[in-house]
């Protein structure tokens, strides 16, 4: 290929009486591609979009749906360069077509300055530009729903967040809700239009938090506290699975929850409260690590009997030791 | 040795690892507990089940295991976790609890869920909560996760007289009796699982009987 993007004719061709003009065929491709390109990527965001997982119950949703947009956006053009330039060749340039100078390909395109600094270019502002799309979004989103450890760097600005604890035990996961009594269920109600802030953690090997429709997904490690973010916008149901391979039972590992209106859910959480209390005060106060067996269950029968509150307990130091100075 | 005697020995090899591999994977897929079918009642009618929980099956390839068993519809004990209810029917259960009990790593399974009135008994007295703190803890748990179904099984006196060592055991030996109801859903296949991790011996006790089908976990399979 030359550098304006036509084959090079051979030698022999070049300088014979019979070689003919060449049409531009990268001018050609590039045409055809980008007719193709704009149709697709509109068709695409147009009827394929609006569908595209994770939905848009909530804001990191939206925002993952979006991203997954972008990203279907730009690959789709990618795909339909390469099969544009697949097809026009096998038309082009096939073998029985005669007369036609091959295109510049193998050790002849080695000293092309044209498709060198094209490629070069293009894939080069495609990484970097999705680098940082990738990591704008990450940060305007709060993380995106994802977990971000016990200290996240990202935090919603919102006045009003709802804290709820997610806590993964072979094979289930359980909810406390730490502003109505600490009170657990094996249910997983939210409000909509209201900042959720969710503390990941396990009684037992890792698992992982993933509820679908919201877009949140956490690893729940043992003693550990993920937080993650996400803003509710619209009522429906949603899937709750682990996603750590985490023992036998991992494929029943599920559980659905609502997002349902502010009214319904201070009913729900209120009678909740009361219907658990018996049961809310023999559960360890809450805390952002989970260790309920602190309440008193005798030695050498868990092996994570330690009082979650006593940090001095946990580093194996003595408790209400002063530190000496110094 | 020649090249045709070393290839016939490493073939030779080769197939015995084969075999064996075959072998025990066939071995550990294949035994399924048989399905107990309750489903022969009149259409409607309420089901009664009666299940008990030992500390030692004393049988089988794991006699000193945990287990479950269940009485099937003809009054005989079967070593099996997988049974077969009918949709939209009332069951009510019987669990006769031989084990001792423990403290529950999570008390939120010391509470009834998901049975009719959201009560159960614990040897004839009604409850809706049962402190695993307190006297002899809890024994094990029936839990089936998708439908909110718990109930705690309270443990035997570890200072008991008349233990029972091994399945099935009568109701001579010292034990529990947990009485509950619960409405089955529609048709499907439920797992339920116990929620103490009674495995003792393996990873935070959740191994050995707690991951092998037939012992602490089973399934229900509901159908129309």
């Amino acid at each position: 290929m030359s550098a304006d993007g036509g084959p090079v004719a051979s030698p022999e061709e070049g300088t014979g009486a019979s070689a003919t003009k060449q049409p531009r065929h990268i001018w050609r491709i590039a045409a055809i591609w980008l007719i193709l390109a704009v149709i697709g990527d509109v068709l695409f965001y147009t009827l394929v979009g609006p569908h595209v997982p994770p939905g848009t119950m909530t804001e990191s949703a939206d925002d993952n749906q979006f991203d997954f947009n972008v990203l279907f956006i730009i690959a789709l053009p990618v795909l339909i360069g390469v099969w544009t330039y697949m097809a026009y060749s096998l038309i082009t340039w096939r073998a029985s077509r005669k007369g036609v100078p091959d295109p510049v390909g193998g050790p002849e395109a080695r000293t092309n300055l044209g498709v060198q600094v094209g490629w070069i270019v293009t894939t080069t502002i495609i990484v970097l530009g999705l680098f940082t799309f990738g990591t704008v979004r990450l940060i305007t989103g709060n993380g995106s729903g994802g977990g971000q450890g016990p200290n996240p760097i990202w935090s919603p600005t919102s006045a009003h967040i709802l804290p709820v604890q997610v806590i993964g035990q072979q094979w289930k996961f359980t909810y406390r809700y730490p502003t109505f009594g600490g009170f657990e269920t094996s249910q997983l109600i939210l409000p909509v239009d209201t900042t959720i802030e969710f503390h990941v953690t396990s009684l037992d090997v890792i698992h992982s938090f993933w509820a679908y429709q919201l877009s949140v997904k956490a690893d729940a490690n043992p003693q550990q506290d993920n937080v993650a973010f996400t803003e509710t916008k619209e009522t429906g149901n949603v899937t709750v699975r682990c996603n750590e391979l985490c023992g036998i039972w991992h494929g029943a590992m599920f559980n659905y929850g609502k997002v349902v209106s502010k009214d319904a859910f201070e009913s729900w959480a209120t009678n909740t409260e009361q219907l658990t209390a018996a049961n809310t005060k023999l559960l360890p106060p809450y805390a952002l690590t989970y260790v309920p067996d602190a309440n008193g269950a005798p030695g050498l029968y868990y092996p994570d009997n330690v009082d979650p509150y006593s940090n001095s307990e946990l580093y194996g130091a003595t408790p209400g030791k002063p530190t000496p100075a110094g | 040795m020649s090249f045709g005697g070393r290839l016939s020995v490493v073939l030779g090899l080769l197939i015995v690892v084969i075999g064996f591999a075959v072998w025990g994977v066939v071995g550990f897929l294949l035994p399924q507990p048989a399905t107990v079918n309750f489903t022969a009642a009149a259409p409607g009618a309420p089901i009664d089940m009666t299940v008990q929980t030992v500390p030692a099956i004393g049988f089988g390839f794991q006699p000193v295991w945990v287990s479950y068993l269940v009485k099937n519809q003809q009054g005989q004990w079967i070593h099996s976790t997988i049974w077969q209810l009918p949709a939209h029917t009332r069951i009510n259960v019987t669990i006769d609890q031989y084990d001792s009990g423990s403290p529950l790593r999570n008390q939120n399974w010391g509470r009834v869920q998901g049975t009719l009135g959201g009560q159960a008994t614990y040897n004839g007295k009604e409850f809706s909560t049962y402190n695993s703190y307190s006297d002899n803890g809890v024994g094990h748990t029936f839990t089936v996760p998708a439908l909110n179904l718990n109930v705690p099984l309270v443990g035997v006196s570890g200072n008991a007289t008349n233990p029972c060592g091994g399945a099935p055991c009568t109701t001579n030996f010292d034990h529990n009796a947990m009485k509950f109801s619960f409405v089955t859903p529609g048709a499907g296949s439920y797992s339920w699982q116990c929620f103490v991790p009674c495995g003792g011996g393996y990873l935070f006790g959740n191994g050995g009987p707690m991951a092998t089908l037939g012992y602490m976990g089973g399934f229900l399979k509901v159908v129309a």
